[in-house]
């Protein structure tokens, strides 16, 4: 039975990663066409040359490094605060916001921004995107660092009080420091989630923003692109890097 | 006497518990203090009361002559050694010694843990991390952690029970000659009565939220005022409502007379004790005793006929008590 | 202290209040409402767009997202079971077969399923392959279907299904396997009899977890199925943007939102764990 199981994990590992394999030898096929016609790094020039990208490249990169921040920072203190003592209602309407399909977060911001624009006389654009990725990102991060947190022994933070520390010496220069590696993986995993984010996004970004899956939707859509090939690998390797890095931080 | 720390008919109730029952205490100013009990008899709760981690239901606590109830752990001169030390694990040796120094700011915190370090002897350990040392060492870490504040009274919650048992001793030793040499008011939490007895200057024995009895370690010993305080420390023999301790406890094969109390007994069993033996003898009237005998005495076998004799003074008594 | 707490605690209790659960305390008052002029919504207050989703023609969409739901998750369960088993009794390479399945999940679902339309659409490779080996003159329509958005949503979310029920399979005595050989068990019916009853936490969790998103699927319906899978999702994207009937779109994503928390409740019951 070993055998047949082992037979049948190659097989469901080629199935998961054969799509992706298969995406990154193309994006160095010389051809804009299915058909092998040797190697070249032409659609990467080509996507590095393409101003829509780069720039929907470069609003990704702002929007997820911005929201990863302040995700982080607010979610680990809600982490930590609800370690220390519980709140049914957050941590319900946290893990409301985990089972919400993406669809209903996406039309339910859109229409509270439109709503509040009545009285704000502001528009959709970059920073609402940056809002619409901090509140989702939240419950990712609390769910990481308050696993770590429960690995932390209250002890420590007792020892501090008693050597006359107070609480937010005792948080910043005792617990802080221990559960850093899982509050620098959910950062990652909350860059991750931000930077790949279509469905939300779209809906509240308004005319004049365009981030990076935006564009690569819209070429996707229209049909052969090779040069979507070659973001894709880029995305793939540079994502896949940081969630390597997080996985070593987590066990850390 | 000059009572550095004093705790005034303090109860601490919990929702389905009393944890303490109206406890006073009055620690004197230097001394090796002991709340000795079985667990769950409140002597940790009276510890975290005093370090300020919890709040007393009612009574006070004073340090020093002024109350300090209202004080949070930090704001407190009184410094604890944790359980399981509670070393912070992502500072080196030194920086756990000079953390509560660093928190107060204040000049020559280098040469203060250098003393401390010469004192527990832990230099050339400082930039280990705790992971790196042993179980030991990192007991002396906490210590100097906290000595090194200069508190008025170190709590210590039962240090040694993290320790091997042949480590225990030699650590009780050298905790004893640095209280000595520091001067500083122990106040330490056991549940083992002979580490209780061979360091304290004082002990309270505690028993469910109580205070049984508060005295020097002899006179526990020896004049224990309620039944739970004799049973606990040492072992007893219960005869007729009277205590006797077994090594008051003589066998001989004839009746001995000079005002002895004897009783004709026949011997159960023998259990070599490497320096003594404890025999296991029953009496007529059905109670079984157990006598300490020294190695080098006559040997009795099992089934002998012998006599079991005490001095009527080593009888303990506890009239008004329940047998 | 309790003030230092509260402090921890308010930024994220704001940002729930605003972006989380004033939304969709607005898009419940949206649905209703009736359908504004230039789009949005006006008064009156109506059950119209509630009466609008029992139309049969939105009740075959619920129909088919609820099938394609189930029989995603049957795959995912399926496909999943034998890898987390094999994981499961890998020995000392387990964490590294377990990153192997989470490593490509976690990198970008956009180009996860922009793959499957690279291999599947009529001048994708693998009609391309088809082609040039002779076995089909014509490309196969593979792209644009029921069954390629299906593809996609399993090959999305098996990993859901494989780390609930590794998670249990680890957590199952090695004893109880051997007493089970002991007693003449064959290797498959110890599987079938004491390996997946006893996993079955684990199997109801990886369901759900795969359930709920893909019953509530926009991307891959839209990308894989073309304009021609209608499921919820999509319905209600098409609302809020290019049908501006807003109070429909909202009366459906409350329907969905619904379905969502009786399905979590209804499994409660039974005892899965919490994820928080």
């Amino acid at each position: 039975m070993k055998r047949a199981l082992a037979l049948y994990a190659a097989c469901a590992y080629a199935f998961l990663h054969a799509p992706l394999l298969i995406l990154a030898v193309f994006s160095v096929n010389a051809s804009r066409f299915t058909i092998w016609q040797g190697l070249s790094l032409h659609w990467y020039r080509a996507a590095f040359a393409d101003v829509q990208l780069t720039s929907a490249a470069a609003n990704s990169l702002l929007i997820a490094v911005i929201a990863t921040l302040l995700s982080t920072v607010i979610g680990t203190l809600c982490a930590y605060g609800l370690w220390k003592r519980g709140s049914t209602w957050l941590a319900g309407s946290l893990y409301l916001s985990l089972v919400t399909p993406e669809i209903v977060t996406g039309v339910s911001l859109l229409a509270f921004f439109q709503w509040s624009f009545r009285y704000l006389h502001m528009q959709l654009g970059l920073h609402t995107v940056i809002l619409a990725h901090v509140a989702f990102s939240i419950a990712y991060v609390v769910v990481v660092v308050i696993a770590r947190l429960r690995m932390f022994d209250p002890t420590l933070e007792e020892a501090a009080l008693d050597l006359g520390a107070t609480e937010w010496q005792a948080f910043g220069r005792v617990t802080l420091p221990s559960i850093f590696p899982g509050v620098a993986a959910a950062a990652l995993l909350a860059f991750t989630v931000s930077f790949d984010d279509y469905v939300i996004t779209s809906l509240v970004a308004g005319v004049d923003s365009q981030t990076l899956p935006m564009v690569i939707y819209a070429m996707a859509r229209r049909g052969i692109s090779p040069e979507v090939n070659a973001i894709s690998t880029l995305i793939v390797v540079g994502l896949g890097a940081l969630i390597l890095v997080s996985e070593r931080l987590r066990e850390a | 006497m000059d009572a550095i720390l004093e705790l005034c008919d303090i109860s601490k109730d919990y929702p389905n518990q009393k944890a303490l029952d109206r406890v006073s205490l009055a620690i004197p100013r230097g001394a090796f203090f002991s709340l000795l009990g079985p667990s769950g008899c409140g002597k940790t709760t009276t510890l975290r009361l005093v370090a300020g981690f919890e709040q007393p239901t009612s009574g006070e606590v004073r340090l020093n002559g002024s109350t300090i109830n209202h004080l949070k752990p930090y704001q407190r001169n009184v410094s604890t050694v944790f359980q399981n030390y509670a070393l912070f694990p992502h500072l080196s040796v030194q920086d756990n010694i000079e953390f509560g120094l660093r928190r107060r700011g204040g000049a020559n915190i280098a040469a203060r843990v250098g003393q401390m370090l010469d004192l527990l002897k832990l230099t050339g350990k400082e930039r280990r991390r705790p992971s790196e040392i042993s179980g030991g060492e990192r007991q002396r870490v906490a210590l100097a952690r906290s000595l090194v504040l200069a508190p008025d009274v170190l709590l210590l919650d039962e240090p040694l029970s993290a320790l091997d048992p042949d480590l225990r001793k030699q650590v009780r030793a050298e905790l004893k000659s640095i209280q000595r040499r520091v001067g500083v008011t122990f106040l330490f939490v056991t549940h083992d009565q002979e580490e209780a007895l061979s360091l304290s200057d004082q002990i309270a024995v505690m028993n469910r939220g109580q205070v049984e009895q508060i005295g020097m370690p002899e006179e526990i010993y020896l004049h224990p005022r309620t039944r739970f305080v004799a049973s606990f420390l040492g072992r007893m023999n219960w005869i007729d409502g009277a205590g006797v301790r077994p090594e008051a406890l003589r066998i001989s094969r004839e009746a001995a007379g000079n005002g002895l109390c004897c009783h004709p007994a026949t011997v159960m069993g023998s259990v070599f004790l490497g320096n003594c033996v404890h025999v296991e003898a029953r009496l007529a009237s059905g109670e079984t005793l157990v006598a300490e005998v020294p190695r080098l005495d006559a040997r009795f076998a099992t089934g002998e006929q012998v006599h079991i004799c005490w001095r009527p003074s080593d009888e303990m008594r506890f009239p008004g008590e329940p047998p | 202290m309790r003030r230092l707490r509260l402090l921890f605690l308010a930024p994220a209790g704001i940002i729930s209040l605003a972006l989380l659960i004033a939304p969709l305390a607005i898009i419940g008052g949206y649905s209703v409402l009736t359908r504004g002029a230039y789009g949005g919504v006006e008064r009156p207050w109506t059950w119209e767009s509630y009466r609008l989703l029992l139309n049969p023609l939105y009740g075959e969409i619920l129909f088919r997202s609820f099938w394609i739901a189930i029989v995603s998750t049957g795959l995912c369960l399926l496909l999943g079971f034998p890898l987390a088993l094999f994981i499961a009794q890998s020995g000392p390479r387990k964490s590294l077969y377990l990153n192997l399945v989470m490593l490509p999940f976690w990198t970008s679902f956009l180009v996860r399923t922009y793959a499957w339309m690279f291999l599947l659409r009529d001048t994708g490779l693998i009609n391309t392959a088809l082609q040039s080996l002779g076995l089909i003159r014509q490309p196969l329509p593979l792209l644009y279907n029921d069954g390629a958005v299906i593809l996609g949503l399993v090959y999305g979310y098996l990993p859901f299904t494989i780390l609930p029920i590794y998670a249990a399979l680890e957590r199952l005595e090695p004893c109880l396997l051997e007493a089970a050989a002991d007693l003449g068990a064959g290797p498959w019916s110890t599987v079938a009899r004491i390996a997946i009853p006893l996993s079955a936490p684990g199997i109801w969790a990886g369901a759900v977890l795969v359930f709920i998103p893909t019953l509530g699927t926009y991307l891959t319906s839209d990308l894989l199925g073309g304009g021609k899978t209608v499921l919820i999702g999509n319905l209600v994207q098409n609302q809020f943007t290019t049908a501006r009937d807003w109070p429909f779109g909202s009366a459906a994503s409350i329907a969905l939102m619904a379905i969502v928390l009786l399905l979590l409740m209804a499994l409660r019951s039974r005892g899965t764990q919490d994820l928080l």
